[in-house]
């Protein structure tokens, strides 16, 4: 049976990931399934995990009153779930729901922050891990907010 | 500049429109349009167009845009073309209905490589009404399927009201023989599809990148970004053909209102191979 430290292995996210950074992440990760529907988390919680997405599609969302939930972006197997537990306050910005059958490696954020406390490298491991989804995350919305498909486009 | 494999075809008098008379016209989208055509002439040049060049159309008393054909360029003897309302001569185009008549200048530009592109892998990359210039060239790919590799069509819309030629797609879909991946910038909770910027399809789109070409049309900020990520993805500048909107005005490279550094967009473009027109694109002076 597969591992934890094998699954993280092979998700695109760990790509190439330190054999022993990779088994200090699996010590702070648990197999966590979503069904349809179900939601991973909601605006204003404890951002005390992230999920890495092994199957399925996630829709992150916003509630606007007079106009419903908002769908800004959607996330699938391969991508990850979750920045805030990155910096205090470490609360959760926006809803994640599954929009399907979601297989999903959970990581204690808790536990993860301690261990990058301790251990510098695996922190800057992680960082150099998670920028590339903040700008991707900033260079979205930033195209999402220019409203480039509008009538003024 | 690289060859341009569809040169206009000569025009007698190309800044005379000729009288096209509308058909027929249906709605593909809030304040969109897609008109039937019928020239007077049915030898008129129009008829002989190549995927991705565009028309002039007028709106008697009102003005005169360039407008990219959106049809097949098989089906002889209609013109199709699809138009948002948004400005003064839009608008006015767009409140014609069956039987009126509005002028037409036209084919223009240069045309999207088809010829270049067979036997290579063809990743389509368009964004909002960006997919109109580009469904000719849709056309041609599927009608003659077996001389190119993987086909992808990568689409990025406002929202789900907002697809452009959706039965189309779905029924591109229902193919076998061509992956369509389409999202929105934001939708409700009845969308089952994705969500976010076009750009995020590439890293997942299924091609070989030293075998592909890719056709990218939509605002220019979103092709700036679509190169980039296409770039990432592995395809050289070479091989990336965007078509340019500017401030098109004779159409025929007299006027230089459409002038962007040593090119005019209408006599040389609309469809520019990348690597021409690379270090410009972010000039704000352009």
């Amino acid at each position: 049976m597969e591992g934890l430290d094998d699954i993280i292995g092979k998700h695109p996210f760990f790509a190439d990931m330190r054999d022993d950074f990779r088994r200090l992440v699996a010590g702070c990760s648990r197999n966590t399934v979503f069904e349809a529907g179900q939601y991973l988390f909601h605006e204003s919680e404890p951002a005390d995990r992230f999920y890495v997405l092994r199957h399925g599609r996630v829709a992150l969302e916003l509630s606007a009153p007079g106009r419903g939930t908002l769908t800004f972006q959607t996330a699938l197997e391969g991508e990850i779930v979750g920045v805030s537990w990155l910096i205090p306050p470490y609360r959760w910005t926006y809803d994640a729901r599954a929009t399907e059958l979601v297989r999903a490696v959970s990581i204690d954020a808790a536990c993860l922050r301690g261990k990058c406390e301790a251990d510098h490298d695996l922190g800057y491991d992680m960082m150099k891990r998670f920028m590339p989804v903040l700008i991707q995350r900033l260079q979205s919305a930033q195209m999402q907010v220019l409203d480039l498909y509008g009538a003024h486009a | 500049m690289p060859e341009q494999l569809f040169a206009a075809p000569a025009l007698a008098d190309p800044m005379t429109p000729r009288v096209a008379l509308v058909r027929r016209r249906w709605r593909d989208g809030p304040d969109v349009w897609t008109f039937e055509l019928e020239m007077a002439d049915s030898d008129d040049p129009a008829y002989n167009f190549a995927p991705g060049q565009f028309n002039m159309l007028t709106a008697f008393g009102v003005g005169e845009i360039p407008v990219s054909v959106s049809g097949d360029a098989a089906y002889h003897g209609r013109l199709i073309h699809t138009i948002r309302a948004v400005g003064p001569v839009s608008i006015a185009l767009t409140r014609l209905g069956s039987g009126d008549r509005l002028g037409l200048r036209g084919p223009f530009g240069t045309a999207w490589p088809m010829r270049e592109a067979e036997g290579h892998d063809v990743v389509v990359v368009a964004g909002g009404l960006g997919l109109a210039p580009l469904r000719p060239a849709l056309y041609r790919l599927l009608a003659a399927r077996e001389r190119f590799g993987q086909v992808v069509l990568l689409y990025g819309a406002r929202g789900p009201a907002d697809i452009l030629f959706r039965k189309e797609i779905e029924s591109w879909r229902r193919r076998l023989d061509i992956d369509i991946e389409v999202t929105v910038d934001h939708a409700a909770q009845d969308w089952r599809g994705h969500v976010g910027v076009v750009t995020r399809l590439i890293p997942r789109a299924s091609f070989d990148p030293l075998h592909a070409i890719a056709l990218v049309c939509g605002p220019e900020v979103m092709m700036r970004f679509a190169i980039a990520a296409l770039n990432d993805a592995g395809i050289s500048d070479a091989a990336i053909w965007l078509s340019m909107e500017r401030n098109m005005k004779c159409a025929v490279g007299f006027c230089g209102h459409c002038q962007f550094g040593p090119v005019f967009v209408c006599r040389d473009g609309a469809v520019f191979r990348h690597d021409a027109l690379r270090d410009k694109l972010a000039l704000k002076e352009l």
